[in-house]
């Protein structure tokens, strides 16, 4: 009698943890089978390069910004060893000209019911000198991201999508990279190593290829886009208020610019 | 005059060291959490697919956890045994085997968090099982002890000291239900302050009584001091985590001054909540005798 009602518990919550982990993953499966099949229906849209327009610009900020914070990495020699100045969080970085890199800037509205062909080509995310370069990545949906480890330390690669499926998944010193794919549109999936807890990065998962990230000097370029009204929209970690978002209507072949402004949150 | 506690006090000592590696093991989980450890190793049973993964960064914290709570596992499980080979009471022998269940539980409900990516009703569960499976081997532990076994026919305790005793130790289960609501789901202090003020409370109102109280045992006044002692360093612990996580609030986290306030924070939570148990369990004892003085059978019975 003591065994039966002291086992009770265990062995209800082992059935538990089999048939929810087996359920999810049959549900999710499905959904995503089925994001494949209408993507798949759709005609692919090609934009003539002569009439091909552009979008430029940079993304400012306004008023003060939190000090860069050194990443710790003393405690991990492994880490710290790969790096011969100290290293900064990469969360907001300014540049010189009072802009802003690391900015995320895409097409948020004016293509909808248009599909762009899926690049074949992997986008590229590296972990490296216990950093994830780039930090800000844009991919299409469903575009392979090659992901590699050049550290001679251990990662665990752990994307935290609300829309698209979560994993988290080992990556030894090396092993052969992993090829991932974002079946749904999400801007942003935040990636982190949870062994290394101050590496994170984010990838914006678009339905079309028309994004860009602000550099060193702030700037960003939207190429190839077809003719019309877009609303081009923008995405910081840290700072979140200011002009988020701009429209703009673009002729054939026109090349247009927009600036933005942050600032941090009041 | 105390009884001897015989063979039952072999197991005695043997549940206090259990007591004390989960104690220990309550602050390594805390250390994951705190480090934001939880899903750096992303298999589970193994780490890794290994019993000895890399030692590298968070690794250690999650992969030791998990060492120290096989550890715990093996010492309930020779507890469990003991008891029920050497206690003739069936109702501490009963607790050896739900101990032994709900360490079983709660190495499952681990498992679940890193397998489920830590959805954060099951990390508030595994923290409070914790803190269940704690009193439990503290139950055990008391319940066995020379102290326990001690008779107390000239002490004096009433129902109401009994009663607040219990209500103390249940508004100290209830705040650790909180703070860990507050701690895995990033929801607002104001449920887990008002929670600190209830406990602080009872807290002091039973302290109260149980020093205004005479002929008590030093068991329970022990007890009683333990309890203000710890909760007053618990609200300054309590206070200078919060000061820190807004004074680090643009850092780049986990920072350690933080880690290790938190860590302090659920360890004395635990500890007190430990004295809340004993001083229940303890004026319960004082009164069921005092309340039946006729009753001298002794206070732990052990198989020949």
């Amino acid at each position: 009698m003591h065994w039966k009602n002291t086992l009770c518990l265990p062995v209800a919550l082992l059935a538990a943890l089999f048939a929810g982990a087996c359920g999810s993953v049959d549900i999710d499966d499905e959904d995503l089978d089925a994001v494949d099949g209408t993507e798949a229906a759709a005609v692919v849209t090609r934009v003539d390069p002569a009439t091909a327009a552009t979008v430029n610009g940079k993304v400012y900020f306004e008023g003060d910004l939190p000090r860069a914070r050194r990443l710790a990495m003393d405690a991990e020699p492994a880490c710290a060893g790969l790096h011969t100045k100290p290293v900064y969080s990469e969360v907001v970085v300014p540049n010189d000209n009072e802009t802003l890199r690391h900015v995320f800037v895409y097409v948020k509205e004016g293509l909808e019911g248009k599909r762009f062909e899926t690049p074949t080509e992997p986008a590229i995310l590296d972990q490296k000198g216990c950093i994830y370069l780039p930090h800000m990545l844009g991919v299409q949906i469903n575009q392979p991201v090659r992901i590699l480890n050049s550290d001679p330390t251990t990662h665990n690669v752990h994307p935290t999508p609300r829309n698209n499926r979560e994993w988290n998944e080992s990556m030894a010193p090396n092993v052969p990279p992993k090829m991932k794919k974002f079946p749904r549109e999400e801007v942003m999936i935040p990636v982190k190593c949870n062994v290394h807890p101050w590496m994170k990065s984010y990838i914006g998962v678009l339905p079309h290829p028309f994004f860009s990230v602000t550099g060193a000097d702030g700037s960003f370029e939207i190429t190839g886009l077809p003719p019309g009204e877009y609303t081009i929209g923008i995405w910081h970690e840290f700072l979140k208020e200011g002009v988020t978002t701009h429209k703009v209507t673009l002729a054939a072949s026109e090349s247009k610019s927009v600036d933005f402004t942050l600032k941090q949150a009041s | 005059m105390p009884t001897s506690i015989g063979s039952a006090g072999s197991y005695h000592y043997f549940a206090v060291l259990t007591a004390c590696f989960t104690f220990l093991l309550i602050v390594a989980g805390a250390l994951v959490t705190g480090n934001e450890a939880g899903l750096s190793v992303p298999d589970w049973p193994l780490s890794y697919g290994s019993l000895n993964p890399p030692w590298e960064g968070n690794i250690r914290y999650e992969h030791g956890h998990r060492m120290v709570a096989a550890f715990v596992g093996l010492l309930t499980l020779a507890l469990a045994v003991w008891v029920w080979k050497k206690e003739t009471r069936g109702s501490v022998r009963k607790l050896g085997w739900i101990a032994l269940g709900v360490v079983v539980a709660q190495g499952i409900l681990g498992g679940i968090t890193v397998l489920w990516y830590l959805p954060a009703p099951i990390s508030v569960l595994h923290a409070c099982l914790a803190q269940t499976f704690f009193c439990l081997v503290v139950c055990l532990a008391w319940l066995s002890s020379p102290v326990w076994a001690r008779r107390h026919g000239e002490a004096n305790c009433d129902h109401g000291l009994n009663r607040l005793a219990m209500a103390t130790a249940g508004a100290v289960y209830l705040q650790l239900l909180l703070g860990a609501i507050f701690r895995h789901t990033q929801s607002g202090i104001l449920p887990h302050l008002l929670g600190a003020l209830l406990v602080t409370l009872l807290a002091f109102l039973l302290i109260a009584r149980v020093f205004r109280s005479h002929r008590l045992p030093s068991g329970l006044t022990v007890a009683a001091t333990s309890l203000g002692i710890l909760l007053a360093l618990q609200l300054l612990l309590g206070l200078a985590s919060w000061l820190l996580r807004l004074a680090t609030a643009d850092a780049v986290q986990p920072q350690f001054p933080v880690v290790a306030v938190t860590t302090a924070h659920v360890a004395v939570g635990a500890l007190i909540l430990a004295a809340g148990v004993i001083l229940a369990l303890q004026s319960f004892r004082v009164r069921s005798e005092t309340s039946r003085p006729e009753s001298r059978t002794p206070a732990t019975a052990v198989n020949p």
